[in-house]
């Protein structure tokens, strides 16, 4: 195959319009996009276009504005499940991975977890694929058990291999770890599970947007990513599921557009993924989230991926030469996705952040909602950079320079 | 306000050797709170005199310049008052403390976070339950 020919960032930095205002009347250096990311004239186009010529509601309108909108719904469906080698009918639309993993919880758990079982979790993850499962635990009486990491911020395996012995009911695990950056090897994690009698709980909200996911290759039970860390809206995400999973799980929440038929005392269930969608959905998130992973194929996941390895490399260059720096995770830029968190002597990260942000600077300061992760760090918060797509060789050396700023006005 | 002006020598001094850290032998009052966006963490002790005053206060925790130097310089004004001080005392005379009256919306917490502490350990013993302004009055 021939070498992917990088993006051209000048370029598309051009389709973001908030990447022209200035910040402290200086340029928005924005790198934040683990948290949320920037949306580019296409997808805010596909907004105003849905709201401004064929708002309305879907599926169930039979007119021509109805018949519009259910058409960009679910076109915007099959592109989203394409985008991640999934079939339309096993991708169930939700707010984002937050209520993906809860969805899960309730849809799958109340019926396939009972008293005593083990769930899997990790000491890498983010709150939301920890706290669905704690408390799901605790209403059935269940353990959950976390897989520590290795001192370069890996997952132990062989720690997993040990919770896998107990013959865990869940494992739900980071595809990339929205501190450390760890890429986690989820194809051979699920295979090992999934030997082991577990359903696996993939949560990609830090990959899907950021290098080609296949969810058939990696070969999980549920992969569950959000809209707005990939161009797309908020409020808008994506749960794929094993079909046959999806067929045989209760409805999340009940009202309507999830029925089939409703009679006084008791209600049937419409098809998978509609099952799972009750009440008016996101229509507009949906056809953003369309737009949005129109736009990242048109670049190509592969490039993506090519740019923010380059990237990765070139900010820990630049960073490892800024005294007092200690970055966190993996050292090798190849196994990492596009996040690097550090601290810079002891000037705490919100003070960090402060000083960055009168330099146009968009970090984020905290514990990136992964506090159990803060223990094993034995930090209390980090500063994180975190790259996407528009992100260049100027936005690190303006990081660099704000960063050696810092250390004079924390007279480090 | 520049961050020069914010992180002054004098709040990195109390930030780095923060004053009155540490805890009591023997306290009346103990109050404890984070800041759940940051993680900040402040919990303070007073002794309490027979007059009704604050005798001894220590605070221990974690946290950025700004939420430590502002606990540590509360405590050193508050040793010696009424109790009844910690009533009247205000989101604006915090920030003229720190010689900072223009932080951002995000970042006053920090700096209010002591306060907080200070009022809810100091209500709860006289009897009245306080009310968090800093949460609204952040803006």
């Amino acid at each position: 195959m021939p070498r992917a020919e990088a993006l051209d960032v000048l370029k598309l930095r051009g389709d973001f319009p908030i990447l022209g205002r200035k910040v402290h009347g200086k340029r928005l250096v924005y790198l934040d996009n683990a948290a949320t990311t920037q949306k580019p004239r296409q997808v805010i186009e596909a907004l105003v276009d849905y709201y401004s010529r064929y708002n309305s509601n879907v599926h169930r309108s039979v007119h021509a504005l109805g018949e519009e909108a259910t058409e960009a719904y679910e076109s915007s469906r099959e592109r989203v499940a394409r985008f991640v080698g999934a079939s339309p009918r096993g991708l169930v639309f939700v707010r984002g991975t937050t209520e993906a993993a809860n969805l899960v919880r309730f849809a799958w758990g109340d019926r396939a977890v009972r008293r005593g079982d083990t769930l899997v979790t990790t000491l890498m993850e983010h709150h939301s694929n920890i706290v669905p499962w704690q408390m799901l635990a605790k209403r059935k009486g269940a353990r959950l058990r976390f897989v520590g990491l290795l001192p370069d911020g890996t997952l132990d395996l062989a720690q997993l291999e040990g919770a896998l012995r107990e013959s865990p009911r869940l494992v739900a695990v980071t595809h990339c770890s929205n501190v450390l950056g760890t890429i986690n090897d989820v194809r051979t994690i699920c295979s090992k599970a999934r030997d082991a009698g577990a359903t696996t709980f993939v949560d990609g909200a830090q990959a899907a947007p950021h290098m080609p996911v296949d969810v058939g290759a990696i070969g999980c039970d549920f992969y569950a990513f959000s809209g707005h860390k990939m161009l797309g809206p908020t409020g808008i995400g994506a749960l794929v599921g094993r079909r046959d999973l999806l067929e045989e799980m209760d409805p999340f929440q009940g009202g309507g557009e999830m029925i089939r038929e409703v009679f006084m005392d008791h209600a049937t269930w419409n098809d998978v993924p509609h099952k799972f969608e009750a009440g008016t959905v996101n229509i507009a998130g949906s056809i953003g989230l369309g737009a949005a992973v129109d736009y990242l194929s048109r670049l190509g996941m592969e490039r993506v991926r090519a740019h923010e390895v380059a990237l990765m490399k070139g900010a820990m260059g630049a960073l490892s030469g800024i005294e007092g720096l200690a970055p966190y995770g993996p050292r090798g830029a190849a196994s990492r996705g596009g996040v690097l968190s550090f601290n810079l002597g002891d000037i705490h990260p919100h003070d960090l952040a402060t000083i960055l942000d009168e330099d146009g600077i968009a970090i984020r300061s905290g514990h990136h909602c992964a506090q159990p992760l803060m223990g094993w760090l034995g930090v209390a918060a980090t500063s994180r950079a975190s790259f996407y797509i528009y992100n260049a060789e100027d936005d690190i050396q303006a990081l660099k320079a704000s960063l050696e700023r810092a250390r004079k006005v924390f007279r480090l | 306000m520049s961050s020069a002006d914010i992180y002054r020598e004098m709040i990195l001094e109390y930030y780095r050797n923060p004053h009155n850290f540490g805890k009591l032998d023997k306290a009346d009052i103990t109050a404890r709170d984070t800041n759940p966006l940051c993680g900040d963490e402040v919990e303070m002790q007073i002794a309490v005199g027979p007059d009704s005053t604050i005798q001894q206060i220590k605070f221990t925790g974690k946290g950025c310049a700004i939420s430590v130097a502002s606990a540590s310089m509360l405590t050193e004004l508050a040793k010696g008052k009424p109790l009844e001080w910690v009533k009247g005392l205000s989101k604006e005379d915090v920030l003229k403390m720190l010689g900072s009256p223009e932080l951002g919306p995000s970042r006053i917490k920090c700096a209010l976070l002591g306060m907080k502490v200070l009022k809810t350990g100091v209500y709860a013993y006289m009897g009245a339950h306080y009310e968090d302004e800093g949460a609204n009055s952040a803006r």
